[in-house]
């Protein structure tokens, strides 16, 4: 089985880098893009039975820092 | 004195940390981070500079997580000292024996330039040398460096008065202008600048001296 864990900065917390990304879009003449957030995105692959706690906890431990991103797991 | 300094791969600021501590008079080992457990004896732990790990996934994530940090949490735990460094300071806060986290840089490029510091508190062995409001020059490399904590951790920060350092001009966006902090019972220092290169008239600079030297004179009897 697979799973993807996106991992992205949490609300209130300044993405320098999506705003640099905002900054190119609008100079690139596409209007009203009022922001952007970038973040990661990781698949691991998983043997059979692994649950969506065992993702969890992988993320809390490793994959995100809890302190200044949040994620969100997907079974595939 | 007795320094353990750590080395990761891609740690690059391991043998001035060393060269610092002994410059002080401290005898030093280096501890690589496979190891698990610390030399005997050991009164403070230094996590150096570079970017362990490659930076690879956040600055510090998987340095965090190596055999000897569970050392370094217990010698922490234990009430041990532990000084950290640039990426140290990264580590320390991944490992959580730091609150808060350091983000990218606000303006988005790697600094490497040499700032003012603002000494906060002399409250702490590492601090004890300076005095509370003195200005000192420590040169700074970084491209992660930018604190970020929540309100709440710090006013706590303020309030518990365990802001060491802070910028006289802000280089990197950090939050209340903090270069460094200390842990809840004051033995653990995470600080982005470098004191150890500004330890020896070669580097154009001594203001980072007399950190270690007091800790030099305040772990002699420790």
């Amino acid at each position: 089985m697979k799973a993807r864990v996106h991992v992205m900065l949490k609300n209130g917390v300044l993405d320098p880098q999506g705003e640099a990304v905002r900054h190119a879009l609008g100079a690139l003449g596409f209007e009203g893009v009022k922001g952007v957030r970038q973040g990661k995105v990781i698949e691991l692959d998983l043997q059979e039975g692994a649950s969506e706690a065992d993702v969890a906890a992988m993320c809390d431990k490793l994959l995100a820092n809890t302190v200044i991103e949040s994620y969100t797991v997907e079974i595939l | 004195m007795h320094a353990a300094v750590v080395v990761f791969p891609g740690s690059n600021c391991d043998r001035d940390l060393a060269v610092a501590f002994e410059a002080a008079g401290a005898k030093v080992s280096l501890v690589w981070h496979k190891d698990s457990n610390l030399p005997d004896g050991v009164d403070i732990i230094g996590i150096p500079g570079g970017f362990s790990f490659g930076d690879y996934l956040r600055c510090g994530a998987i340095a965090a997580n190596s055999p000897i940090c569970r050392s370094v949490a217990d010698h922490a735990e234990r009430g041990g000292y532990v000084l950290g460094v640039c990426n140290g300071f990264q580590v320390l806060t991944e490992t959580g024996l730091l609150p808060g986290a350091l983000l990218r840089n606000a303006g988005l490029k790697y600094i490497c330039q040499t700032v003012g510091l603002k000494t906060e508190t002399s409250n702490s062995i590492y601090t004890q040398g300076y005095n509370a409001g003195d200005v000192i020059n420590i040169p700074i490399a970084h491209h992660d460096g930018n604190y970020f904590a929540d309100e709440d951790t710090i006013a706590r920060l303020k309030g518990e008065d365990r802001i060491a350092f802070t910028y006289t001009d802000n280089p990197n966006g950090a939050r209340a202008d903090i270069a460094g902090i200390l842990s809840q019972n004051r033995r653990v220092l995470g600080m982005m600048p470098h004191p150890e290169r500004a330890a020896d008239v070669g580097h154009g600079g001594t203001d980072g001296q007399a950190l270690f030297r007091a800790l030099a004179d305040g772990l002699v009897t420790a």
